[in-house]
C-alpha cells in the first residue's frame, strides 16, 4: 500500500499538496467567501449577523466618508504609482551603468523597502512634525518659510505627505526588479543601434523601453495592488485625519470594523475594494501587456 | 545567478569623466541620500538628548552629548524586549511552516505534474495577489471561533496564508531549473520520490530555499494589519504593532525612544538580509522574470 502511494504521482501529488491546500483553502479561500457573506448582513462583534440584502452597500454609497475615501484611494494609488514607476525606472538607469561598489549600491537602495513600513512610518512621523520637523527647520534657515509646514495637519499637505512617505518606501522594489530586468537585455542592440546613429533617448525609447515593458507590466500591476490596498503607513501617520481626509479603503474599513465593532459595514468597503482592484490590475497588466504584443514581444 | 552582462564595460568608455558626474554621480547621490535621510534621522535622534530634541536652535542634524537613555528606557521600562521575543517566535515558526508546506507543493506541481497540477499552480499565483487588506474582518472572526484571538497561535496560523503562495512560486522556479534527468536516473536506481526530494532536489535548490526563507522571515517580522487586529494585549504583541500602538500614548511623545525602537526593530531585517544581499535580488530577479 505505502509503496504504491509512493510510485502514484497522483496520490504522492495530492499528499504533498495537502498541508498547502488545509491552510490556504481553510485560512484564505473561506475567509474570503465569509468576508462576502459578512458584507451582506449586520454582523457586529460577538453577534452573528442577520442577511440585510444590499443595506450596507446601500449605505456606503451615499456615505460622504465613504465616498471621501474612495477618492482617496484612488488619488493615493495613480499618484504614488506613477512617481514610483517615474522615479524606480530612472533609479535603475542609474544602476544599469557601470558603477563602482555596484553592490554596495543596490544593498544600500533596497533597505527601505526589507525594513518594516509600520517603523519607518514612525520615523516620517517625525520628520512630519508640526513644531520639530527638520524640514521646516532647514527652509526656515534658509529663508524660504517663516513658519513651520503642519505637514499632517492640513489635508492636501497631509495627502502629499503620506504619498511622499509612500513613494520612497516603494521606488526601490520598482528599482531593484526592473534593474532585473535591465540586465537580461543584451548590450549588441545598444551598439547597433549607436552605429546607426540613435541618440541615447532614441536608444531608450526604441531600445530599452520595448524589450523591458512585459516587466515593467508586471512590477507596476504588483506596485499598483500594493499602494491601493495600503494600511499601514496611513494608520501610522494620520490615522485616516485631519477631517478623513487621508483615510483609505483599508483604514476606513478598519476603522468601522474593528474599533467601531461593525463587523458587516468594514466587510463591506473591503468587498468594495475587490472591484476596482481588479480593475486596476486588469488595467496596468493587459494594458501594458497589449503593448508588448503590439511591440512584437514573444509573450 | 549573477547576470550574464555583469562585466560588460559596452559603450561606456565614450562618456567622458565630467559627463558621468552630471549624468550618473549626481542623481544616483542625490537618490541615496534621499532613501537614507530617515535611516540617518532614527538614528541621531535615538542617541539625543531630550533637551535637545525639543529645542527649535539646536542644530538638528548633530549632538554634541549623545546618550543611550532612550535605548535604556526602551529595553528595562517598556514590554520592548517581549515583543522582540513575540516577533522572533512568530516569524521563525510560520517562516518553518511556511517553507514545509511550500517546498511539498511547488515539487508537487512542478515535477509530480500529478492531474490538476497546472491549475493549482495557477490558484497559488492568485492567492498570492488577494491583499491582507480585505482578508483581515473575516480572518479575524474565524480566528475568534477558533478560540486563538490574542494569542501568537493567531499570527503562525495566519501569516502563512501570505507566505505559502510567496514562496511555492518563487520554489516552482527554483525546482524547474533542476534538470529532470538527475530524477530519472535517481529514480533507476531504486530511489523513491520522498528520497529524491530530500537527497536530490533540496540540496540543488538551497540558494532558492535561502531566499523563500529570507522573503518569509522578512514578511512576517514587517507585519502590520494582522498582528494589530487579532492581538489585544501587550504581552502579545509583536514589534511593529508594539511601538506603534503602545509607545505612543499620552501627550508627550518619547520621540527619542520611539526612534530607538524602530531602528532597534529594523536591524534584524537589515542585518539578516545584508549577509544574503546577492540571494535576495537573484531571489527577486528569479521571480521577476517568470
Amino acid at each position: 500500500m505505502f509503496e504504491r502511494l509512493q510510485n502514484s504521482r497522483n496520490a504522492l501529488g495530492y499528499v504533498f499538496m495537502l498541508p498547502a491546500a488545509v491552510l490556504l483553502i481553510g485560512l484564505l479561500a473561506y475567509p474570503l467567501g465569509l468576508g462576502t457573506w459578512l458584507g451582506f448582513t449586520d454582523a457586529k462583534i460577538g453577534r452573528p449577523g442577520e442577511w440585510v440584502g444590499l443595506e450596507n452597500f446601500r449605505y456606503l454609497v451615499t456615505d460622504s466618508v465613504t465616498q471621501l475615501a474612495l477618492f482617496n484611494t484612488l488619488f493615493y494609488t495613480v499618484v504614488a504609482s506613477a512617481l514610483k514607476f517615474v522615479l524606480g525606472l530612472y533609479l535603475a538607469l542609474l544602476l544599469n551603468k557601470n558603477l563602482p561598489f555596484k553592490s554596495f549600491f543596490r544593498a544600500v537602495v533596497l533597505l527601505p523597502w526589507i525594513v518594516p513600513t509600520a517603523l519607518s512610518a514612525i520615523a516620517f512621523w517625525w520628520l512630519y512634525d508640526a513644531q520639530f520637523s527638520v524640514f521646516s527647520w532647514v527652509l526656515t534657515k534658509l529663508g524660504l518659510i517663516d513658519r513651520y509646514i503642519d505637514f499632517l495637519g492640513d489635508p492636501w499637505n497631509a495627502r502629499l505627505s503620506t504619498i511622499a512617505a509612500n513613494v520612497w518606501r516603494g521606488v526601490p522594489f520598482v528599482a531593484i526588479s526592473l534593474l532585473a530586468g535591465l540586465q537580461t537585455i543584451s548590450p549588441s542592440y545598444y551598439e547597433a543601434s549607436a552605429i546607426d546613429g540613435a541618440t541615447p533617448w532614441q536608444q531608450f525609447r526604441h531600445v530599452t523601453l520595448p524589450l523591458l515593458t512585459p516587466i515593467i507590466a508586471v512590477v507596476m500591476t504588483f506596485s499598483v495592488l500594493f499602494t491601493f490596498t495600503d494600511f499601514q503607513l496611513i494608520y501610522v501617520l494620520t490615522r485616516g485625519g485631519p477631517l478623513n481626509a487621508t483615510h483609505l479603503m483599508a483604514t476606513l474599513a478598519f476603522q468601522r470594523g474593528i474599533p467601531g465593532g461593525s463587523l458587516g459595514e468594514g466587510a463591506a468597503l473591503a468587498t468594495l475594494m475587490v472591484p476596482f482592484l481588479l480593475a486596476a490590475v486588469m488595467f496596468s497588466y493587459f494594458g501594458l501587456q497589449r503593448r508588448a504584443w503590439q511591440q512584437g514581444g514573444d509573450k | 545567478m549573477s547576470s550574464p552582462n555583469d562585466d560588460v564595460v559596452g559603450m561606456d568608455y565614450l562618456q567622458s569623466l565630467p559627463r558621468r558626474w552630471v549624468t550618473i554621480y549626481i542623481p544616483l547621490g542625490i537618490f541615496v541620500f534621499v532613501l537614507l535621510f530617515p535611516f540617518y534621522w532614527m538614528v541621531v535622534t535615538s542617541v539625543k538628548p531630550n533637551a535637545d530634541l525639543l529645542s527649535r536652535d539646536a542644530n538638528p542634524f548633530w549632538t554634541l552629548k549623545p546618550t543611550l537613555a532612550h535605548f535604556h528606557k526602551l529595553l528595562f521600562e517598556t514590554p520592548y524586549p517581549e515583543w522582540l521575543w513575540n516577533t522572533v517566535v512568530v516569524s521563525v515558526v510560520s517562516t518553518a511552516l511556511s517553507l514545509v508546506a511550500a517546498v511539498l507543493a511547488a515539487y508537487a506541481i512542478e515535477r509530480l505534474r500529478f492531474q490538476g497540477a497546472k491549475p493549482a499552480g495557477g490558484a497559488i499565483f492568485l492567492a498570492y495577489l488577494v491583499p491582507p487588506s480585505i482578508l483581515f474582518i473575516p480572518l479575524s472572526t474565524i480566528i475568534f471561533q477558533l478560540g486563538l484571538f490574542d494569542t501568537r497561535m493567531a499570527l503562525i496560523l495566519s501569516y502563512p496564508t501570505f507566505l505559502i503562495p510567496f514562496c511555492t512560486w518563487l520554489l516552482m522556479g527554483y525546482f524547474r531549473s533542476i534538470p529532470f534527468e538527475l530524477e530519472e536516473c535517481a529514480l533507476i536506481d531504486g530511489a523513491s520520490r520522498w528520497q529524491i526530494l530530500i537527497k536530490i532536489v533540496l540540496p540543488l535548490a538551497v540558494p532558492g530555499l535561502i531566499s523563500a526563507g529570507i522573503f518569509a522571515f522578512t514578511l512576517s517580522w514587517n507585519e502590520f494589519i494582522y498582528a494589530l487586529t487579532f492581538v489585544s494585549s501587550s504581552e502579545n504583541k509583536t514589534v511593529p504593532v508594539g511601538v506603534v500602538t503602545e509607545l505612543v500614548e499620552g501627550d508627550v511623545y518619547h520621540w527619542g525612544a520611539l526612534m530607538a525602537g524602530a531602528l532597534l526593530g529594523s536591524l534584524p531585517v537589515a542585518f539578516i538580509y545584508s549577509f544574503f544581499v546577492e540571494h535576495y535580488v537573484s531571489g527577486m530577479t528569479g521571480s521577476v522574470k517568470e
